[in-house]
């Protein structure tokens, strides 16, 4: 754990699961004998798999959060994203389902388990955001949970005993559903991408995009790129936490080219091709998920969980986090209220 | 016109309908089509496909920072459209800004006022002494779109209807139709039928059909009905459906979708139900039900005590015939009908010159032919 004022990350990345690649030795190992194959080799390179099996015998937390008007598949996406039911869907014609009158905070947990490793994943929902007639605001309790989840992790890390780990609640991914409207962002849309890219990573995506053609798309997303960039708000990967030239070309291009990702969600299989494939059927045609040339849900994916998922929790954990504990700290003249083990938390986090 | 009856017992009136209709085709028609909905979902490109006009063109589209502080507007169109000798003049009514803001409460009061304006004009006219060109700016429909993203009426959507149901004849309509699969328009429109109903919100009813009309014409009337609310797609692009023919539609990488396939989404139904086939009944319900409403509230709060003094000024009572206060009409209605003279004047002035000019000539004529 990271103590103190926020350090580069170079440093802070020791204490996270992955190391650097070992470097090139400059002299290149001599060939050696069949018998004495240990001559020259000691081994450390096993470390990757001890810590390998360590994760998988912990597994590892994953919270992310859903934000944007109802009806915008959200729930339906993180269901495609991780191939399970870990977001029970708004039963959607329910007479009985109203929308809420404020903007509820409801995280829900699971636990998936995939070649021996298992993640705690969190989904928290925002159900009611955008729907008022009266949005002005409407942030706020999304704000508030994302920063009570950082106090929750300060007390525990300043605690005298602390636990062997540390729950960690922190919303590491925030992903920010826009309306596909083809015109521009909407007001909403800014101010809440404005005040939380300082707390939270937000990825923002493209919802429902099959009602966009192809020239409608790539106009769209670059309307949306344009406007954020005016208005000065940084989404994940963010430009100044590339840690060297490899990061930054692959974050450039991902920033000035995929995103904002238009994605296509479903839960439905349907046969194409002589494989079973998930996707909407229409009239005029079935939309495949997971095909690249219908949308980028894929693109998403690969983003998010096989690329970038451990970037995301290292971002939070030492830019989010560590801007949060500095101001606290600073706010209390320099020590954190001393808590006691079996103090109770009154936070609401459900 | 042109053989005399023959039969005398024959009175003739049964070409009443040809001359009525000789009559509106040689006056045209006058048409006033509002359009309201949240911005981005496929009105101003419907409008296009349904009239086959680019009345769009030279729009800008501000961006959100720009919408943030923005209040909702109210912007008229005109555009005359002629189609089989028949020429209809078109006003569409936009409301951009609808929706936009972060707070939205009342942002539907000026499409209210606007609204009531207009109806406000027309009781002043129709009152008024000069009735002769009395301009129907009376909005006769409104085109109320719903996003196929929502679950159904949000509730913004919700405090709109309830604020003009009552003023205008409307039509809800599920805006980019193509975002759902045939069974998610279905539920759709079944929720938001369930929701107008629960919230009692009065939509157009188009009438029923005649008792004596086919049993196929009845079955498609049935169809057409319960395909409300119509979810449209509009296109103004040509494309090559599976290489056969071009069709108006969107090209997707998965397929194209047709506008005008019954089977893709209602345009046809609508285009059909509003301009083919009830463009007058919406006329006449503005007329005889909304606006007589209007009228009726109107003057009901007009004959409160203390309200009497003040309204004599400005409208004609017709509740007693035994008082008729004669109008004093506000200062820009008496200059209305200054101008109105000065105009009548003139072209009797122009009729006198003309006959003048006859008389002159025939006299110089008949002075030729005495000479000869």
């Amino acid at each position: 754990m990271s103590k103190g004022l926020p350090e580069t990350r170079t440093d802070a990345a020791m204490s996270e699961l992955v190391p650097e690649p070992r470097p090139k030795p400059a002299v290149p190992m001599k060939p050696v004998s069949i018998n004495s194959n240990l001559l020259g080799y000691i081994g450390i390179d096993t470390i990757i798999e001890q810590m390998r099996k360590k994760t998988m015998k912990t597994g590892f937390d994953f919270n992310i959060m859903v934000v944007g008007q109802s009806g915008l598949g959200k729930s339906t996406l993180v269901n495609t994203l991780f191939k399970s039911q870990v977001s029970r869907k708004a039963s959607s014609w329910n007479r009985e389902e109203k929308i809420p009158k404020t903007v509820e905070i409801k995280a829900i947990g699971h636990v998936i388990e995939e070649g021996g490793v298992k993640m705690k994943l969190t989904v928290i929902d925002t159900p009611g955001f955008g729907d008022q007639i009266n949005n002005e605001n409407c942030w706020e309790p999304i704000e508030k949970y994302i920063n009570e989840q950082y106090e929750k992790f300060l007390k525990e890390e300043v605690n005298i005993a602390r636990k062997k780990r540390i729950p960690d609640t922190r919303v590491h991914c925030c992903l920010y559903f826009i309306s596909p409207t083809g015109h521009s962002l909407r007001p909403l849309d800014l101010e809440f991408m404005k005040h939380l890219s300082k707390v939270v990573n937000i990825i923002p995506v493209i919802a429902k995009a099959d009602t966009m053609t192809l020239e409608e798309k790539s106009e769209f997303k670059q309307r949306v790129r344009k406007e954020l960039e005016v208005n000065g708000i940084e989404f994940y990967p963010q430009k100044e936490f590339d840690e060297d030239l490899e990061d930054k070309t692959e974050n450039d291009k991902i920033r000035q080219e995929s995103m904002p990702f238009a994605v296509v969600g479903s839960d439905k299989e349907y046969q194409v091709n002589g494989k079973r494939v998930l996707g909407r059927k229409t009239p005029w045609g079935i939309i495949e998920v997971e095909n690249l040339n219908h949308c980028e849900f894929a693109l998403l994916r690969d983003f998010v969980i096989r690329t970038h998922l451990q970037d995301l929790k290292e971002v939070t954990h030492n830019i989010h986090y560590e801007t949060y504990r500095a101001k606290r700290l600073n706010d209390n003249g320099g020590l954190p209220p001393v808590s006691v083990d079996t103090e109770e938390s009154h936070d609401s986090n459900p | 016109m042109g053989k005399v009856s023959e039969d005398k017992e024959y009175v003739g009136f049964a070409a009443l309908p040809n001359q009525l209709h000789r009559k509106s085709v040689k006056k045209g028609f006058d048409f006033t089509l509002m359009v309201a909905g949240e911005s981005g979902l496929g009105k101003s490109t419907l409008i296009n496909s349904l009239f086959l006009t680019n009345l769009y063109e030279d729009r800008q589209l501000p961006e959100a920072s720009a919408r943030l502080t923005q209040t909702l507007t109210i912007e008229r169109r005109g555009v005359e459209i002629e189609e089989g000798g028949i020429k209809v003049k078109l006003t569409l009514v936009d409301t951009p800004g609808f929706g936009d803001s972060l707070d939205c409460s009342d942002c539907w009061l000026p499409v209210v006022h606007f609204i009531e304006e207009q109806f406000e004009q027309y009781l002043r006219d129709e009152s008024g002494l000069n009735r002769k060109n009395i301009q129907d700016s009376r909005v006769h429909c409104c085109l109320y779109f719903i996003s196929p993203f929502g679950r159904g009426l949000r509730p913004l959507d919700v405090a709109f209807l309830r604020a003009v149901h009552q003023k205008v004849n409307i039509i809800p309509v599920i805006g980019k139709a193509d975002a759902l699969m045939p069974n998610e328009t279905q539920a759709l429109k079944q929720k938001i039928r369930d929701q107008l109903k629960e919230e009692e919100i009065n939509i157009y009813q188009f009438p029923d059909c005649d008792s004596d009309e086919d049993e196929d014409f009845k079955r498609q009337d049935a169809e057409m009905k319960e395909s409300i609310p119509f979810a449209v797609v509009g296109s103004c692009e040509v494309v090559r459906a599976g290489g056969i023919r071009p069709v108006r539609g969107r090209r997707y990488s998965w397929g194209t979708v047709e506008v005008e396939n019954p089977h893709h989404c209602d345009f046809l139904n609508l285009r059909r139900m509003l301009v083919q086939t009830h463009l007058q009944d919406l006329k006449e319900v503005t007329h005889d039900l909304l606006y007589e409403g209007y009228r009726a509230r109107c003057l009901q709060s007009l004959a409160r005590p203390g309200a009497r003094d003040r309204a004599s000024r400005s409208k004609l009572s017709r509740q007693s015939a035994t008082e008729i206060p004669l109008p004093m009409l506000p200062l820009a209605e008496t200059e209305k009908l200054i101008r109105e003279k000065d105009e009548e004047l003139r072209r009797m002035q122009e009729m006198l010159e003309k006959m003048q000019a006859q008389m002159q000539q025939s006299q110089a004529q008949g002075e030729q032919s005495d000479a000869l």
